[in-house]
């Protein structure tokens, strides 16, 4: 198990290195230094460019300014936005819970539906319920997001008046930032409403976001079902006389999971890169939203530290997956 | 099992690869209502100019926002109705299929060739190069797509060619992976052996001998990269990192149209749709292919 582990740990490393060599690359890819863009328009004078070369440490040879950002991403340190002259890291940490918080409400939605609808198909194979879940599913994992997210204002927020267009919360209420997470934050508070607000402003968005991990998840436990409720030990079960109830939910679900499983974790990267188009739609002020406008306004640490922040997130959830799998499944720690 | 008593039963020919593989295709209504609608769709890309009623960027400036000819208000003249400065949506869908076709098309050749090569140089030669490239793949994969076609184009600067290279360079991995992973099953078959045992170069064992029995899995992998590649083409197109206006592309299309959601509801419906559509005849074909491909993988 252990070595299992230690295995898996030290396959991130070098992908963490080969990313943080992206987003170092990236910056020294982009047409014009960064001097010039932080200059603007006026530009700097020929000393003050040299003094901000070697304060920025753009006079030291390539290779060496690699080791530089590698240090400093390692103490924390991913430079500073050119548009606010805040730290990345402590901007990023501001509107992370926004995405955290709309990702995991997209994430619930789809793992229930998707489920639901997965195991319902299963059991009713071949009916009209198996071909309306197919139907939706298909449909689901075909769908261009954002057409989708326009859908959805069209009919709940503009013809029905349902839902807010955008934002997290109405203007007229103040809520004290404790955990950053909308929902939370207006329970503690004591404005009445408040929490009915914030869940309208989230609902659309993370039905948008979690319409296509909804879709996999629900044709990926449809044919998990199918082939676990073929096996024998199925079929014991129900000689047995046990109830179909139990037999569903106790047997074969338990087994038809673990692919599942697997493809929830999958899910995690589309989910975030899926936030980048429901966020800049629905005005969600998350890091998504965030990634786009940086790279409008030419705010390149933004996009580089951002990036290399969410690969991280996303490198980790990975790792996460395959050692819950190794758990699970002990046939994983073993092979290879 | 009513199959292998049907051949014993009766005396037939054998099929040849190629009928069988049509033969278990077309039992697919899916598959084969996917495949109808790609060669409507590539037809109507094809003769774009005789097909489309007016010109993509011609601006009737009497007929702002009309709606479609079925509703109030409709103009014949506008099947589909017309956007916000005039123009004629179903011309401009008409247009835009030509472009998302063939901008699915470059991404699509460009990721598979460029994967072959890899996938091919990766699982053949083992060592250093293999880790290496599969290292590389492993890098691009941990990022997500969008977001790392997004960060290339916003190196390259926006534009239709940059934002297909982008994709083409994101779809990369999923060739390498799956090239290399038929290769390494392939290699130590006998036939292999023996080919190589016949004097065979490495070139001719990679792409003669190896490569035709591992493209199963790519081609299922392509026609599902076509629909990927449309649908993040149009992403970008509408993060306005993509095709830029006055191009008829859907995408940007809809990034025009999001002014008008509350007035005029065609012009955010139609180019939507359509996506939706291509999108969807694409994956029932990929999984028509599959099955077909390797009716032992049936889903």
């Amino acid at each position: 198990m252990l070595q299992f582990f230690i295995r898996r740990l030290g396959m991130v490393i070098p992908t963490f290195i080969g990313v943080s060599l992206f987003t170092f690359a990236l910056i020294h890819l982009i047409p014009g230094d960064p001097i010039t863009i932080m200059g603007g328009e006026r530009g700097f004078s020929e000393d003050k460019r040299a003094e901000l070369e070697a304060m920025l440490g753009l006079d030291k040879p390539i290779w060496q300014q690699y080791f530089v950002y590698l240090g400093n991403i390692l103490q924390g340190d991913l430079g500073t936005s050119y548009v606010t002259s805040q730290p990345v890291l402590s901007e990023f940490m501001t509107l992370f819970p926004a995405t955290v918080e709309l990702t995991v409400c997209a994430a619930i939605f789809a793992v229930i539906t998707g489920l639901t609808l997965g195991i319902l198909a299963a059991i009713k194979r071949g009916g009209l319920l198996d071909h309306t879940v197919m139907t939706i599913s298909l449909t689901g994992y075909s769908m261009p997001i954002f057409w989708w997210a326009l859908l959805l204002i069209l009919l709940f927020s503009v013809n029905l008046g349902w839902t807010p267009v955008s934002g997290r919360l109405d203007v007229m209420f103040w809520v004290d930032e404790v955990t950053g997470f909308m929902l939370i934050d207006t329970l503690l508070s004591d404005e009445d409403g408040a929490f009915l607000s914030a869940l309208s402003h989230l609902v659309l968005p993370a039905i948008v976001l979690g319409t296509i991990p909804m879709a996999v998840i629900a044709r990926m436990t449809r044919s998990s079902m199918l082939e676990v409720l073929g096996e024998d030990y199925i079929r014991t079960a129900r000689a047995k006389g046990l109830s179909k109830r139990r037999i569903i939910v106790k047997h074969a679900l338990r087994n038809a999971l673990i692919p599942v499983i697997t493809v929830m974790g999958l899910q995690v990267g589309l989910l975030l890169s899926g936030a980048i188009l429901t966020e800049t739609i629905f005005a969600w002020p998350g890091i998504g939203k965030w990634l786009v406008e940086s790279i409008g306004r030419r705010d390149y640490p933004v996009v580089q530290g951002g990036l290399l922040l969410i690969a991280t997130i996303i490198i980790m959830v990975n790792l996460l997956v395959d050692l819950m799998y190794g758990v699970v499944n002990p046939r994983v720690r073993h092979s290879k | 099992m009513t199959m292998t008593s049907e051949t014993q039963t009766t005396v037939r020919m054998p099929q040849t690869p190629l009928a069988e593989f049509w033969s278990y295709f077309i039992q697919n209504r899916g598959a084969l209502i996917g495949l109808c609608f790609i060669v409507f769709i590539v037809l109507l890309a094809v003769f774009a100019d005789f097909v489309a009623p007016h010109h993509p960027h011609e601006q009737f400036r009497d007929f702002i926002l009309v709606p479609p000819a079925w509703t109030e208000g409709g103009n014949i003249q506008f099947w589909l109705g017309t956007d916000g400065v005039g123009r004629d949506i179903l011309s401009r869908l008409i247009h835009g299929a030509r472009l998302s076709l063939l901008i699915g098309l470059v991404i699509v050749t460009v990721s598979l060739v460029l994967g072959i090569c890899l996938g091919l140089l990766a699982g053949f030669t083992g060592g250093f190069v293999d880790v290496a490239i599969m290292r590389f793949a492993d890098i691009l994969l941990s990022m997500p797509a969008l977001l790392l076609a997004i960060a290339i184009v916003a190196i390259l600067g926006p534009s239709i060619v940059n934002s297909g290279l982008a994709l083409s360079l994101v779809y990369l991995p999923h060739y390498i992976r799956l090239t290399r992973a038929s290769v390494l099953t392939e290699i130590n078959k006998d036939y292999v052996i023996s080919s190589r045992v016949a004097g065979a170069g490495a070139l001719r064992l990679m792409f003669i001998v190896i490569l035709p029995n591992c493209l199963a899995p790519l081609i299922v992998q392509a026609t599902l990269g076509f629909s990927n590649a449309i649908l993040d083409m149009a992403a970008l197109g509408f993060l306005g990192l993509g095709a830029q206006p006055p191009l008829p592309e859907w995408g940007s299309m809809l990034a025009t149209a999001r002014e008008f959601i509350q007035s005029a509801w065609w012009v955010v419906t139609f180019p939507g749709l359509i996506i939706l559509m291509t999108v969807l005849a694409f994956n029932l074909m990929g999984d028509g292919l599959r099955d077909a491909l390797d009716p032992k993988l049936k889903q």
